[in-house]
């Protein structure tokens, strides 16, 4: 990179505000996926200003950017595929304003998801998307994903709690799109901006809906003698109407993993748990519970077991949300999928699983919000092993087309990023891409913001896809 | 050009059939938009037929009016001068229809009555309780951005569109979203249709999410003096662990225009002297559950009603509230022939001062009005003059007052429906807002030859 314009950054954001040598861009060239992309330089803008400015700098000197919030992403989303700046959100985490009469927060992207919840707990409010990595994670990065998580199943991914957004575009254009008050007029920008995988621009304000705590919840973990009948479950409850919280899987194998890291009380030897939750009021939650306790018990669950408190329904929560990081204690290394499926082929999706699992010998874990039939396989090999490598990357695809056949998705909450970009024409056509090509050439018409993701190159999608081998194995999510 | 006669109407009964393209001006007539009717419409049979039409106009330079039932003709959107109506009534199939994973897909010209009996089948619905519900469809209901009481729980069409398919301005049939619950494939485009009014492309097909019915559902009428104890028992609400269907505040002519009748018909609780008395304020929340369930919201909005007057309506009297409610637009239209409904929205914490400015400038003017306030902070205020100049230019002087407020307040206002002879008269206003480039660019995209006549953009300067 051009030593002028490190210069430029560093007189425009300090010292401390780039690191550009290649020990300090090391820890950049990752995030929670299993790609690399190492950055010539980063920068730590601390307010909205040098976002416009480090942006300007950039155009000037067609340089690529990307925005960056905890590099807890699982797609590529925050690595900079064809290197130029990355632009960390880190020190810009303020929550500007609490609203709490019109249950609205206004905060910068750096913010935590965990923290906004934390902020406004004693309103009796949160902030309701909550990825597993909510303790990390980072609500720009949210934004540019549209994350979800487990309790997304009733309260919906993060596109349905932003409201509006300020960004700037790669022109250094400051924008506001959307409004705090409700339905603004015109073409929805914001709900178009939310999801585009920091393509379109750099978020630096969010204004986001809070949501009322419920007044009780319940927290129930079916076990299971057989996989089968775990999903049967899933689907009962789904069809007979119930929308339970979060109703989240793990096969017996992340249970174990599970078990041995967090000891929560998982049953060592059971093929399946279910952990759901039902929450509101009291009167409902006593209902709900009692309608799911009785799908769970026709489909042959073992034992039904509910939480006795906050503490121990917080450490089966922990369990859950802390499955990926317990998958890291046992294997070398892992690639997780993000598929999604109706969720009536959920019981047919995890038998082409175990199929899978025994075609390419390696065990796939499997943990994932059943409810929304958004599959998290989670496949482990040895990455020293060239074969292992390339026969996870193969089971994954596997897996992958056969959500397609069922009607369902590639990806439902961790982004395309640069790692499914390949699989985009598995979904859709040539004039699709096309579309939301030119749409984000609209924001974008440089391509040098966030480079290389969600849309395939020109490689067919058909071609063997070899990625390449990280440097040392990332515990990812 | 005379459609009739000339190559282009050849063309397009090539791509349709001979039945499909009508020119006759008498049947024209119900493709009237603004006074304007177009030189001939067109009812293609598939999607694929869509896209050749937008291409055969793409190509001939016509401008197209996406039209569905026609029941969007008094909304307030700009539309120049359009040749072709593309009426995609014959669209109206169920697609698909998983009901055991909740998701539906359609095509763009069902009814959406004819949607709900689908559902209904299996114990499902959707949350759209928009107006003209018996004859609206769901490509009108998407493309203009209606909204139902219903999104005080279930959220707007954002909330559950999980994907769509439609035809851009070039004859391009193109998808985004899916048919699952959860999906981050790609970009969100079908977003950029709701509200667009058919500015960026035709729509042909939608996926839903779908929702169970509820249990019984209840509904309860709270009369206040003013705006500002309504609104009182909204904020209790809003802050309490109840979780309504629908919240609404009508004030007292929008109460007569909306379940007026209904009272007067007996169809709401005899025994309640409350619900007789509709010269209030009136605040609507209406709630479901189980039996104990139901006991709690009713103790409870008891209780945050504090002073206001109180009845409960039977779960027939609250279908027939719940039926009515969407329909306070089409109500107020009907009811002067020179109305006008002004679409406020704001914080929920600036609602009292919103309604209390906008009807101090009313009754300032002398003219009549009606409003209804949803939970949420969507106003629906309508002016409801007489129709001589004179009081046409007091409620012109309204409106202006109203937009001149919202340049100094947070949120936006609209003339969402109104009469044809607004249309006439209603003029860009100037806005701060510095998105209006980005979406103009977002037209050129989808539609680089204007070929679609709506133009909601055209609002602003």
């Amino acid at each position: 990179m051009d030593s002028r314009l490190v210069d430029d950054l560093k007189k425009l954001l300090g010292r401390q505000g780039v690191l550009h040598q290649p020990e300090d861009l090391l820890l950049y060239e990752y995030d929670g996926s299993v790609e690399v992309a190492r950055p010539d330089c980063v920068v730590f803008p601390a307010s909205t200003a040098d976002v416009v400015e480090t942006v300007r700098l950039a155009a000037r000197h067609h340089v690529p950017l990307t925005g960056r919030g905890a590099g807890t992403g699982l797609s590529g989303g925050a690595l900079a595929r064809e290197g130029g700046i990355v632009i960390s959100f880190a020190r810009m985490n303020r929550i500007v304003e609490i609203d709490a009469e019109n249950q609205r927060a206004r905060v910068e992207p750096g913010v935590v998801n965990a923290d906004l919840s934390l902020a406004v707990r004693h309103l009796g409010l949160h902030f309701a998307p909550d990825p597993s990595s909510q303790k990390a994670c980072t609500i720009g990065g949210n934004v540019s994903e549209n994350s979800g998580g487990p309790h997304t199943l009733a309260y919906g991914v993060t596109t349905n709690h932003v409201l509006a957004l300020e960004v700037v575009l790669p022109s250094g254009e400051l924008m506001r799109l959307g409004s705090a008050a409700v339905d603004p007029p015109g073409y929805d920008l914001t709900a178009v901006f939310v999801g585009s995988e920091g393509t379109f621009g750099l978020v630096t304000e969010i204004t986001v809906r809070l949501t009322r705590l419920p007044e009780t919840a319940k927290t129930l973990l079916a076990v299971y003698d057989l996989v089968d009948d775990a999903t049967q479950t899933v689907a009962e409850i789904t069809s007979r109407g119930i929308t339970p919280a979060a109703c989240e899987m793990m096969d017996g194998w992340t249970i174990r993993a599970v078990e041995e890291y967090v000891h929560a009380g998982f049953p060592l030897d059971a093929a399946a748990v279910l952990l759901i939750e039902v929450d509101g009021l009291v009167e409902v939650v006593e209902a709900e519970a009692e309608a799911v306790a009785e799908v769970c018990e026709k489909h042959r669950a073992r034992s039904i077991r509910v939480a006795r408190d906050d503490r121990e329904r917080d450490l089966l929560w922990k369990g859950r949300k802390n499955a990926f990081g317990a998958v890291g204690r046992v294997s070398p290394s892992y690639y997780t999928q993000d598929g999604v499926i109706p969720r009536t082929k959920l019981p047919a999706t995890l038998r082409r699983i175990g199929e899978i699992s025994r075609k390419y010998n390696l065990a796939i874990g499997n943990v994932f919000h059943a409810g929304d039939g958004n599959l998290h396989p989670i496949i482990l090999f040895d990455r020293r092993n060239t074969k292992q490598f390339q026969d996870a990357v193969s089971a994954a695809d596997e897996i992958i087309e056969f959500c397609i056949s069922t009607g369902g998705s590639i990806t439902g909450e961790h982004g395309v990023g640069m790692e499914k970009d390949r699989l985009m024409p598995l979904l859709f056509s040539e004039a699709d891409l096309e579309m939301m090509k030119r749409v984000r050439n609209v924001f974008n018409p440089t391509g040098l913001l966030n480079p290389g993701k969600i849309f395939p190159s020109s490689k067919g999608c058909g071609e063997i896809y070899v990625r390449p081998q990280p440097a040392q194995t990332v515990p990812s999510r | 050009m005379s459609l009739a006669a000339s190559a282009i109407s050849e063309n397009l009964r090539a791509i349709v059939g001979p039945q499909q393209v009508i020119t006759d001006s008498e049947r024209l007539r119900r493709y009237l938009i603004g006074g304007k009717t177009p030189k001939a419409a067109v009812r293609p049979g598939s999607d694929q037929e869509v896209a050749e039409i937008v291409r055969l106009a793409f190509v001939e330079k016509l401008r197209l009016m996406p039209t569905g039932a026609g029941t969007k003709r008094d909304m307030n959107i700009p539309v120049g001068e359009y040749d072709l109506a593309l009426d995609v009534g014959r669209l109206d199939q169920v697609v698909a229809y998983d009901p055991g994973d909740l998701t539906l897909s359609v095509a763009a010209g069902l009814p959406l009555s004819r949607l709900a009996r689908a559902l209904a089948e299996h114990q499902q619905f959707l949350p759209l309780a928009v107006p003209f519900l018996n004859r609206a469809t769901v490509g009108g209901t998407i493309a203009s951005g209606v909204d139902s009481p219903l999104r005080q729980f279930y959220g707007t069409v954002r909330d559950y569109v999980l994907g769509m398919e439609f035809v851009t301005g070039e004859g391009q049939l193109v998808k985004s979203g899916g048919r699952v619950v959860k999906n981050v494939s790609g970009y969100d485009l079908h977003k950029l249709m709701i509200g667009s009014f058919g500015s960026l492309g035709v729509i042909t097909k939608v996926n839903f999410r779908t929702f169970p019915v509820v249990a019984a559902t209840r509904a309860l009428l709270a009369l206040f003096a003013s705006a500002r104890d309504a609104v009182g028992m909204r904020h209790r609400i809003a802050q309490s662990s109840l979780r309504p269907l629908t919240l609404e505040i009508f004030s007292p002519v929008a109460a007569q225009l909306v379940f007026g009748d209904l009272v007067a018909r007996g169809e709401t609780d005899p025994r309640s002297a409350a619900a007789r008395e509709i010269s209030h304020w009136a605040l609507v929340v209406s709630f479901a559950g189980a039996g104990r369930v139901l006991e709690r919201y009713e103790r409870e909005l008891r209780q945050f009603a504090g002073g206001g007057q109180v009845a409960l309506l039977d779960e027939t009297s609250t279908a027939g509230m719940l039926a009515r409610m969407p329909e306070f637009s089409p109500l107020a239209l009907a009811s002067s022939p020179a109305a006008v409904v002004l679409r406020m929205n704001v914080l929920p914490g600036e609602m009292v001062q919103a309604l209390g400015e906008t009807a101090f400038a009313a009754a300032n003017q002398e003219v009549r009005w009606a409003a209804i306030a949803r939970g949420v902070g969507a106003i629906d205020f309508a002016l409801l003059p007489g129709r001589d100049d004179e009081a046409l230019g007091r409620a012109g002087r309204v409106i202006d007052n109203v937009f001149e407020a919202f340049e100094r307040r947070a949120g936006s206002v609209t003339i969402r429906w109104c009469a044809d002879m607004w249309k006439e008269t209603t003029r860009a206003r100037k806005t701060s807002r510095n998105d209006l480039e980005v979406m103009r660019r977002i037209k050129h995209t989808f539609d680089p030859s204007r070929v679609f006549a709506p133009d909601p953009l055209a609002a602003w300067t």
